[in-house]
């Protein structure tokens, strides 16, 4: 064969080349995949142990309320009603957005409707620092300040439910603005121009044109902020109290799925039913988180309907 | 009351809110580094901890902090790489690559503590690596990479699309392309966007108590072999960084100064953190500049 027929008949070095390297990308994209999966599978297949394995009832474990996996109950079933965890979770997570959002969405209006050069310059960057604060340091904070406030405010020991709803609104408080930031900036100008040449002031515009129009965008944040919340665990652990009991108030120490899974899972031997049953509450958080992610989905595909 | 007057309202609220938040962010500044700084000196950097006793240092947690950070990144920033790249120039637009997308939206909205026992399981158990460095590095990296990927697909994808008709234009593939002509270009973004992950990581706690491990084995600053049990850079050792180590003084510290000891922890890694969000901005810019003879 002559060689430029040969040259011209075998893949050339360029081609080689690109072969390979979008071999590395789908291998670097695979790799993510394969973690996502792994992550679900060994998730689900441990927490699921405690139902399949351990013959616990499913039922039982949503709403009974004494949490003692070790002990048995009169009727020889162990004792692991996860509903003061859950109970705890919700609560600190609604209590939290409820108070954040205010600030949130007001911030947000301040950064984009009332001072959108300055005001903008200013809260932007301290907006990321309070994303940027570790979440130990949050923690700390709240053990040390937050706590001691409360016990003298409210008596009590000062570890509860309501600690915990103030320190996770200042780590919610970032991630609600900024998303409503987006939400706000996403709104058409002829909207604002329309209203004001209406004789709409400022506010009527913002509230009556600028926030509905916005509202699919914020509700996201507000979701985002909560499965932030939701998900938090040593911040939360550190002043929620760590007592698996149903809270009787806001300022009675309880627990959340995530406190009680980072001070037990290491206290408990692997396989046993007070590891499994952690791992059920591991799974459940898993399930929440995926929950959130739904709903950003559902008010996405609603809002861009409009 | 008349609009006019509820618009006037309305604006002073506004900028009380506004107002709120600043002070919150500034309090809490100037209360972890007033409360924190005294305390940071050359000895509790650089000595380290004690379990019974007063005058315990950070020094090992600091040194397995950036340890860590440094070996999470290694993993990480390459197969971020591959990965945005293949979205933003390989993916075709089918249901295929939406599932790929929504699985990386998830990965990243997983609560760091599940991620940490999920390497708990795996990397400890399964692999048998142990409460070590390596697990941790490995959890990290798999907190990280959906934000890294997220990021430099996000920046590749800001570049114009006529830089990459002119590398088509020239002949060259779309692999040689993207190495050469879109990648330097994207490079600002991306680099500002590792930085700020880098900052994430070293204050993340969650992921690490069931990896790293809770305990900081004494080292030995002279051995720099990594097969050493006690060398610095050995992978295998256990390993609490700075983030775990606030947290367990906290919830079963029985040093007498563990209050001291948080503080002083908690102003370093908070000035870790705004350090990194400063080089984050500072070297991107520089680095744009530079790229584009600005």
């Amino acid at each position: 064969m002559d060689p430029i027929k040969e040259s011209l008949l075998k893949t050339s070095k360029a081609a080689k080349k690109e072969k390979k390297g979008k071999l590395i990308s789908e291998f670097c994209i695979a790799l993510i995949i394969i973690a996502v999966v792994a992550i679900f599978y060994f998730v689900a297949s441990k927490g699921l142990a405690t139902f399949f394995t351990n013959k616990i009832n499913l039922w039982d474990f949503l709403t009974k309320t004494d949490w003692n996996p070790g002990v048995k109950d009169s009727h020889g079933h162990p004792e692991v009603g996860a509903l003061p965890m859950i109970v705890g979770s919700f609560g600190v997570t609604f209590l939290s957005a409820i108070v954040a959002t205010p600030f949130a969405i007001g911030t947000a209006i301040f950064m984009t409707e009332i001072s959108p050069k300055r005001g903008y310059r200013i809260m932007q960057p301290v907006t990321e620092l309070l994303v940027g604060i570790p979440s130990v340091v949050y923690g700390f904070i709240g053990l040390s300040v937050v706590v001691p406030f409360i016990r003298r405010t409210f008596g009590g020991s000062g570890f509860g439910i309501l600690s915990g709803t103030f320190v996770l609104f200042v780590m919610i408080l970032p991630t609600v603005t900024s998303m409503s930031v987006d939400a706000l900036k996403a709104v058409p100008r002829h909207y604002r121009e329309a209203s004001l040449a209406l004789g709409a002031t400022r506010w009527q515009t913002i509230y009556r044109v600028v926030l509905r129009a916005a509202t699919p965008g914020i509700l996201t944040g507000i979701v985002f902020g909560m499965a932030r919340a939701f998900g938090e665990a040593l911040a939360v652990q550190m002043v929620i109290g760590n007592a698996a009991l149903l809270p009787k108030n806001l300022i009675s120490p309880a627990s959340t799925l995530t406190s009680v899974l980072t001070s037990g899972i290491g206290n408990t031997v692997m396989g046993s039913l007070q590891n499994n049953a952690l791992w059920s509450l591991a799974l459940l958080l898993l399930l929440m988180s995926l929950f959130f992610n739904l709903v950003v989905r559902w008010i996405g595909k609603r809002g861009a309907v409009k | 009351m008349n609009s006019k007057k509820w618009d006037k309202v309305a604006t002073a609220v506004l900028y009380a809110v506004a107002l709120f938040i600043i002070v919150i962010l500034f309090t809490l500044l100037a209360y972890i580094l007033i409360q924190g700084l005294p305390h940071v000196t050359w000895h509790f950097l650089t000595s380290p901890a004690k379990a019974f006793t007063k005058g315990g240092g950070i020094g090992i947690q600091l040194f397995n902090s950036f340890y860590l950070l440094f070996l999470s990144m290694l993993i990480s920033v390459p197969i971020s790489i591959g990965a945005g790249i293949y979205l933003a120039e390989y993916a075709p637009k089918n249901w295929v690559t939406d599932l790929l997308r929504n699985a990386i939206e998830i990965l990243s909205s997983l609560p760091s503590v599940v991620v940490g026992l999920f390497g708990f399981l795996v990397f400890v158990l399964q692999f048998g690596f142990g409460f070590s460095i390596l697990s941790g590095a490995l959890a990290l990296t798999l907190f990280n990479l959906p934000l890294l990927t997220r990021n430099v697909e996000d920046s590749l994808e800001a570049v114009s699309f006529s830089q990459v008709e002119a590398g088509m234009g020239l002949g060259l593939s779309r692999w040689t392309t993207v190495l050469h002509i879109i990648l330097p270009e994207a490079l600002p973004g991306i680099i500002t966007g590792m930085i700020l992950g880098a900052g994430r990581v070293f204050g993340e706690a969650a992921a690490l108590i069931y990896t790293a491990g809770q305990s900081a084995p004494a080292l030995d600053f002279t051995n720099w072999n990594p097969f050493y049990i006690a060398s610095p850079l050995n992978p295998m050792r256990p390993a609490e960084t700075l983030a775990v180590h606030i947290w367990k003084i906290n919830s079963e510290g029985i040093m007498p100064d563990a209050t001291a000891v948080s503080a002083g922890s908690s102003a370093v890694l908070v000035l870790a953190v705004l350090l990194f969000n400063l080089a984050a901005r500072v070297i991107g810019n520089r680095i744009y500049k530079k790229l584009t003879a600005e």
